[in-house]
């Protein structure tokens, strides 16, 4: 099967279908691993153990934005190809994206209280993830708000990518402004300040929370594939019976 | 892990991570149940998409 013959939704939700199965096993899989990894770690010379806060906070803060990237991409193959799948793939993907980015505020508060003294402070890093958050929540408004999904999805096509902006504002804040959020220490030009004791079951855990996330993508986008089927079927029944 | 006093910021945030996961997993499993039954009690009443007509009178 080419990837270009996915486009059509039953042919997707049949690829799904096959997919799913193998891709939550490995998911599972690789978090038992990264776990029993990040269990094993030792605490940092400066973090302690609240390093440990590390592993979950920053593959939510990535899969935050790479969830946003998607539906940027969505967004044009709404706009510009008018791709069946794309507003499926954007309406599934946001409440992903929100219930990742909001577990990457939780957990960075967590983590800011004994290494910052407090759970919150209104600097650019912070302040760009919490708007990334409520862009988000905008987004699924806007979903509810137009019934029809084809009318809904330019208008969220267009939302997003406004919202794309955020994207390298929450990537380059801490190198724009003076923030309390550390500056980049993974994806850095001369590589990744982090020992690899630490490095290692952090590249883990993002590795298992992108496979949940994969799986969990699929999953939402055959459900929206089958809410529109019942809904075309309910218009059906109203006509029949009008 | 040695027990630090912060022992309580790392169990609340790993009880979020496991909150936020698990109702993600529930909350795809939920719908799919739900759009599969709705589907089906159409279809029991007779309503179907051309689709699904034409690949039954094959």
């Amino acid at each position: 099967m080419r990837i270009s013959e996915l486009a059509n939704p039953s042919r997707f939700v049949r690829a799904a279908n096959l997919v799913m199965p193998w891709l939550s096993g490995a998911a599972a899989i690789v978090f038992a691993f990264a776990l029993y990894r990040a269990m094993l770690a030792p605490d940092d010379y400066q973090q302690g153990a609240t390093v440990k806060i590390m592993f979950l906070h920053v593959p939510s803060a990535w899969l935050g934005m790479l969830c946003w990237a998607l539906m940027t991409v969505a967004a044009l193959g709404t706009l510009v190809w008018c791709h069946p799948l794309a507003d499926v793939t954007a309406k599934a993907a946001a409440p992903l994206g929100a219930a990742f980015t909001l577990l990457c505020l939780v957990t960075g508060s967590l983590w800011g209280r004994p290494e910052w003294g407090t759970y919150w402070v209104w600097d650019a890093r912070l302040t760009s993830e919490l708007i990334l958050f409520l862009l988000y929540l905008g987004v699924i408004a806007l979903w509810r708000t137009v019934e029809d999904p084809s009318r809904a999805a330019r208008a969220v096509a267009i939302l997003t990518l406004v919202g794309a902006i955020d994207l390298p504002i929450i990537k380059f804040s801490v190198d724009w402004w003076n923030t309390l959020h550390q500056g980049a220490s993974v994806l850095r030009v001369g590589g990744s300040t982090i020992d690899p004791t630490i490095l290692i079951p952090l590249l883990l855990m993002t590795a298992a929370f992108t496979l949940l996330f994969v799986t969990l993508l699929l999953a939402a986008m055959r459900n929206e594939i089958l809410r529109r089927r019942v809904r075309t079927l309910r218009l059906l029944q109203a006509s029949v019976a009008g | 892990m040695q027990v630090t006093a912060h022992i309580g910021f790392i169990v609340a945030a790993y009880g979020a991570g496991v909150v936020v996961v698990v109702a993600l997993i529930a909350w795809v499993m939920l719908d799919y149940r739900l759009q599969r039954r709705i589907l089906a009690e159409l279809e029991t009443k007779g309503i179907s998409r051309r689709s699904a007509r034409e690949s039954a009178d094959e």
